[in-house]
């Protein structure tokens, strides 16, 4: 498709980088939710490249990050076991855990095994009979498809060795738990344009309404993020909290009403942990009772595991915007890519790797003066 | 791994189970995609594909507004103007 690749238009950037200058009257923080966006903000210096009056801090979407130490922690009481093959998408295989991360354990002999798709580990069930194969089905609601999918079939087609290990986290409660907090300083959101494409965007509505925030859904190219950056700050300045659409090209206000119905069959809503942040009521999913023979929390006894977060690591904060990976004192220092204390370090949306990956404990934090200099690299 | 990336649907097929599955090229790796979320979409459509499932069909026509929108911010500004 031509327009694949024109997202990228440096030229145009600079248009919509002129545009956002001319609205801007006052300071205006503003959250990505989504650490795709992250990603792209941070490696194409997008925060450097608007105004000073816009900040743009980074939120908890980082489905890695956020899983809470103790499903990483029954995680490990699984793929321990010798009957077990304990499949998971690669980015949680170095996640910390209390004692060790997953290739730990696979180096020690566990069988663990890094699938692409959750229909893979389907495939790993069907073809071991005689193993019990689990699947780590972590994510926000953009993955819930593709797992619901996977228990769906394994229902439907009897594979009863197969089960998932469930960590589901859900955008609009924490979006909601963010501007609870007193220490809040986001006033306008880039939602999260793949979620979108999922469930929509109607439950946003109602959060722009109560805490009177715009929220503009926004896609990933660094051109979505410049114009959801401007019809945020276009409806801040004009004093509108309205839900809108950047991303109309795959994103519409239903999201696709296929994928939700099988969500709903195969999953229900519930409480969460929030690696970092804590407890967020009915922020999550877990599996339906019905499909309790596919529920490897119960079929493993796991449930029942608690544990302490350790306290040097200021993920929490910074998964809430409240705090930068560079305010925190061990980042480039003792926590690095390869040995990650906290999860934002350790996957590729992680706020902390992004800052890292892009030589942010390289230089200072990003200062007032001379920062219209700053150049967008287009790689 | 939250992202979904845009991929050509090359082929459409079923699997032994009767699951609508697809091929998908992005940017010359082929990879096996489920279709059973895009009912619509045919081969030679983009798809928005996310852990081996798509999620939805790319609009070309909304990728191409949109980028005309942004092209044409300029001029629109330049009107705002006011004359001497
Ligand atoms: S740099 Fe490391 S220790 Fe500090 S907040 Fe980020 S993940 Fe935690």
């Amino acid at each position: 498709m031509k327009y694949l690749d024109e997202y990228r238009n440096e030229a145009l950037a600079q248009k919509v980088v002129s545009e956002i200058r001319r609205l801007v009257t006052k300071p205006w923080v503003l959250m990505e939710v989504c650490g795709g966006q992250t990603h792209t903000i941070v490696k194409y210096g997008i925060d450097h490249l608007i105004p000073p009056e816009v900040e743009l801090v980074h939120g908890p979407g980082c489905p890695v990050c956020v899983t809470s130490l103790e499903m990483i922690d029954k995680a490990h009481a699984i793929a321990r076991r010798p009957d077990v093959i304990f499949t998971s998408f690669g980015d949680m295989l170095r996640v910390p855990g209390s004692e060790c991360d997953l290739l730990v354990l696979k180096s020690r002999g566990a069988d663990i095994r890094v699938v692409y798709s959750p229909i893979d580990a389907l495939k790993i069930a069907r073809a071991n009979p005689n193993k019990k194969v689990v699947f780590f089905a972590i994510g926000f609601e953009t993955t819930a498809p593709g797992n619901a999918m996977a228990v769906w079939q394994a229902h439907q087609q009897g594979i009863k060795n197969f089960s998932v290990l469930v960590s589901h986290v859900l955008v609009p409660p924490a979006i909601a738990s963010i501007l609870q907090s007193p220490f809040n300083r986001v006033q306008g959101f880039l939602g999260p344009g793949h979620v979108c494409t999922v469930m929509g965007y109607r439950e946003y509505e109602p959060i722009a309404e109560r805490f009177r925030v715009p929220i503009v859904i926004t896609g990933f190219e660094p051109l979505d993020i410049l114009e959801g950056v401007l019809m945020t700050v276009r409806q801040l300045e004009l004093g509108k909290w309205e839900v809108q659409n950047q991303y109309p090209r795959v994103v519409r206000r239903e999201g696709n009403l296929i994928a939700q119905n099988l969500v709903n069959d195969v999953f229900e809503i519930s409480d969460r942990k929030w690696r970092g942040v804590g407890s967020i009521p009915k922020s999550g999913y877990k599996l339906r009772y019905e499909l309790r023979d596919h529920d490897a929390e119960r079929i493993f006894e796991v449930e029942e595991i608690d544990t302490q977060e350790p306290t040097i690591c200021i993920s929490g904060l910074v998964l809430r915007g409240v705090k930068k990976p560079h305010d925190c004192p061990a980042f480039g220092k003792q926590c690095t890519p390869e040995h990650p204390l906290g999860a934002t370090m350790v996957s590729a949306e992680g706020a902390c790797a992004a800052y890292y990956a892009y030589g942010r404990h390289l230089q200072q934090p990003k200062q007032e003066c001379g920062r219209e200099e700053a150049v967008i690299s287009y790689q | 791994m939250c992202l979904a990336i845009p991929g050509k649907l090359i082929e459409i097929s079923h699997d032994p189970h009767g699951v609508r599955m697809g091929k998908a090229n992005f940017g010359g790796i082929v990879k096996q995609v489920c279709l059973e979320y895009t009912p619509e979409v045919k081969a030679g459509d983009y798809v928005l594909v996310h852990v081996g499932f798509a999620l939805g069909k790319v609009d070309e026509e909304e990728a191409a507004r949109t980028y005309r929108l942004l092209e044409e911010m300029n001029q629109l500004t330049e009107l705002e103007v006011p004359d001497l």
